[in-house]
């Protein structure tokens, strides 16, 4: 357990310096912006309970926004995608349910539900995100082309990172 | 037992079902209204918070990898660099042709002698957002005050709006919240100029009097009225204009002359003499 506990925390300052160190720095044709920690929330336990789920998303939202200068932004938004995890794990869950001490990774479920996974998640993470941070519906349809345009690359760079630490099979 | 009574505790029970039942979603929206407290707090009422790119650990992790991103553009700066110095060497008395008009050009180098000028490094920056912020790695050891303008070589960039010992932030000219007055260079006509939040390269300039003289690649400056900015610095060049009929006021698309995604170096700009002046402000705004 407590091996378990330190390589989540490993795996979280890994994910948070390549996100605030590299991907922050990316600007990709003005309005491209990679949010490649939501990975962080999003390969929790299956079994994680609520509370601390939500706390997660609060606290590393707000290590991103500490750097982004955005206090609140991220934040809301990493609370909203740990609300709305279980209901997309409940919606993909496999036909006899989850085993205790899953984890939502490919390694588990395979390539393909990995992938709608991560979508759903981080198409609502970032809808939310960038509605938040223009705080108005004035430019909807832009703010809605940067949630698309920033879903794709944020979904592939997870894709990429699962596979650096995809290799090791079941983690319990 | 009486029948309310089973009653009152049936509904007690059902309450605290209720609750349990959906716990989660209290839970959300309990640490919604908290993070929604905050990003309020902060964006609408400009209070220093603590959590911000100029607190010490965050700026220096942020200098790190400002130092891998120099090695990157140590071009870049040495252009810019050079250019500043073309710059200064414009304005040494020496070569400002003082045989025609002797006093005006001695009321000039009397009037920039007002401002205190600090040289700074930009340790983060963004262009993409709808608030855009900079880091620069002096604070308030070093001189820097809120308040204060940040400009380059090229322009305007910024003002200063939280101070560490050691780094400051600015509110970039690419944000929401950022509003300068600024004027056509060649005929002092002047109007408020804003970010659209559209593209890193354009602002927009509006109240710009319908019977001013517009035309594309004018120069625009800052007008010099706020306590912040000298009158002057450019801002950028005019790209396109239309006017408003029922208004009368020109809306100018301003093509910005600093380059957002290639700061480097900046200068802090201090309007030493510039308290008297908001004083006096202040209390015309207070009456």
């Amino acid at each position: 357990m407590i091996n378990t506990l330190g390589k989540y925390i490993f795996h979280f300052i890994v994910i948070i310096l390549i996100q605030v160190l590299i991907l922050n720095n990316l600007n990709l044709s003005g309005y491209i912006n990679p949010f490649l920690y939501v990975i962080v929330l999003l390969t929790l336990p299956v079994e994680m309970p609520g509370w601390l789920l939500l706390l997660a998303g609060m606290i590393t939202g707000l290590i991103i926004d500490a750097f982004l200068n955005t206090i609140g932004v991220h934040a809301s938004a990493g609370v909203f995608l740990a609300y709305l995890r279980p209901y997309f794990l409940r919606y993909l869950a496999p036909r006899e349910g989850y085993e205790p001490g899953s984890l939502p990774t490919p390694s588990h479920f395979g390539f393909v539900w990995f992938f709608k996974y991560v979508l759903l998640a981080v198409f609502a993470h970032h809808l939310f995100l960038f509605i938040i941070e223009v705080f108005t519906f004035e430019g909807i349809l832009r703010t809605i082309w940067k949630t698309i345009v920033s879903t794709i690359f944020t979904v592939g760079f997870i894709m990429i990172a699962q596979l650096f630490s995809g290799s090791k099979k079941k983690a319990f | 037992m009486a029948p309310g009574v089973t009653n009152s505790f049936g509904i007690m029970r059902n309450f605290i079902r209720f609750i349990i039942r959906y716990h989660f979603l209290f839970l959300f929206l309990l640490f919604e209204t908290f993070c929604f407290y905050l990003l309020i707090n902060y964006n609408h009422r400009h209070q220093e918070t603590f959590i911000n790119s100029s607190g010490k650990v965050v700026a220096s992790f942020l200098e790190i990898s400002g130092t891998f991103k120099d090695y990157v553009s140590l071009r870049r700066a040495n252009e810019e660099l050079s250019r500043e110095n073309a710059l200064l060497r414009t304005q040494i008395p020496e070569n400002i042709p003082s045989i025609s008009e002797p006093k005006l050009a001695r009321q000039e180098s009397d009037d920039l002698f007002i401002y205190q000028y600090r040289a700074g490094k930009v340790i983060n920056n963004s262009v993409h957002r709808a608030h855009n912020f900079i880091t620069i790695n002096k604070g308030s050891k070093h001189g820097i005050a809120p308040e204060m303008g940040v400009i380059s070589a090229r322009g305007l960039v910024g003002i200063v709006r939280h101070v560490s010992p050691n780094y400051s932030t600015a509110i970039s000219l690419l944000n929401n919240q950022f509003r300068v007055s600024a004027k056509l260079r060649d005929s002092n006509y002047f109007g408020v100029l804003e970010w659209d939040g559209k593209s890193y390269q354009h602002a927009i300039l509006t109240e710009i009097p319908g019977h001013a003289p517009v035309s594309t690649g004018d120069a625009i400056v800052t007008s010099g009225y706020s306590t912040i900015f000298p009158e002057g610095i450019l801002i950028g060049t005019i790209e396109d204009y239309q006017l408003h009929q029922g208004e009368g006021f020109y809306e100018i698309r301003v093509k910005l002359s600093v380059d957002f995604k290639n700061l480097t170096y900046v200068e802090v700009v201090e309007k030493t003499s510039g308290e008297e002046q908001k004083q006096l402000e202040n209390l015309m705004q207070n009456d």
